[in-house]
């Protein structure tokens, strides 16, 4: 392992992370539920989603909005083409419907409330993304 | 659900994803960095989740003390379930799997699809696509 220091940004990793963490707290304390977004995204699709978990997926989607009229586009890179996409959207959207929860329900959420299953998710899925990525990248490739 | 619940949702929504375009996770070669663990790693993606859970370990610490909600007093509905099984082992790891080949997760995928909707439009679709499967496949499976 060698460390990428170029690309290392500690600052707006915690800040950007503690935002998250805030907003995760909010829902769960101004609405009594969980900020999993797969769940909520989930229930968008083929469910009856409740007004709430409408109001977040906007404010979600305002966000970038909001950002691309205040400020410069963010950095976006994605290599991936798009069959590769479509397998891995796939694999995502089942995935973490089985699982009952994604990087932010079991990941933020699960781990914030001490969750011995979340913990469980949350590895189960890193584990799987490392070896994904070492796969593709040295392995295979 | 009254009006004050879906106002915080909606700010819950937009700080959250304010915080994954600050964050870097919203960007996907950014995600992937940090999972190549045996290339050129980039650590950054453990300070935004230990930014998220040390301010959520407040947050939900003070949740866990209420059984109603800050403004309205409407009940508290977070989740009891501790059962670690084969549905959440493997579901996770299906998840991980798709994570690690294109480095976007649900959350960012959200806001990708207005960062980058040219881009990003096949992950998003599929995505989509497998939420509404699952309901299909949990609903004919499981009653």
């Amino acid at each position: 392992m060698t460390i990428d220091w170029a690309s290392f940004t500690p600052w707006s990793a915690l800040a950007g992370g503690a935002l998250i963490g805030l907003a995760a707290s909010l829902l769960a304390l101004g609405a009594g539920r969980i900020a999993g977004i797969s769940g909520i995204v989930g229930n968008l699709v083929g469910g009856t989603p409740a007004r709430w978990q409408l109001a977040f997926v906007a404010g979600l989607l305002a966000a970038p909005v909001a950002w691309l009229l205040l400020a410069d586009a963010p950095s976006f890179r994605l290599d991936a083409g798009p069959v590769l996409q479509i397998i891995a959207g796939l694999l995502v959207g089942i995935g973490t419907r089985y699982a009952n929860g994604c990087t932010s329900g079991h990941g933020v959420c699960g781990l914030s409330r001490l969750s011995l299953r979340s913990l469980s998710a949350v590895l189960a899925f890193m584990g799987a993304g490392f070896v994904t990525v070492y796969l593709l990248r040295h392995a295979l490739a | 659900m009254n009006a004050k619940s879906t106002w915080v949702a909606f700010a819950s929504g937009l700080l959250f994803g304010v915080g994954l375009i600050v964050s870097g996770m919203a960007n996907p070669a950014k995600v992937l960095g940090f999972l190549d663990l045996a290339g050129q790693w980039d650590p950054s993606l453990t300070l935004v989740m230990g930014g998220a859970i040390a301010v959520g370990l407040l947050g939900f610490g003070w949740a866990r003390r209420r059984t109603t909600t800050l403004f309205d007093h409407a009940p508290l509905q977070l989740p009891d379930n501790r059962r670690i099984d084969r549905r959440l082992i493997l579901g996770s790891i299906a998840f991980g799997v798709g994570w690690g080949l294109a480095g976007i997760c649900p959350g960012p995928a959200v806001v990708a699809l207005v960062l980058a909707p040219g881009q990003a439009w096949p992950f998003v679709a599929a995505m989509l696509a497998g939420f509404w499967l699952y309901g299909r496949l949990a609903r004919g499976g499981r009653g």
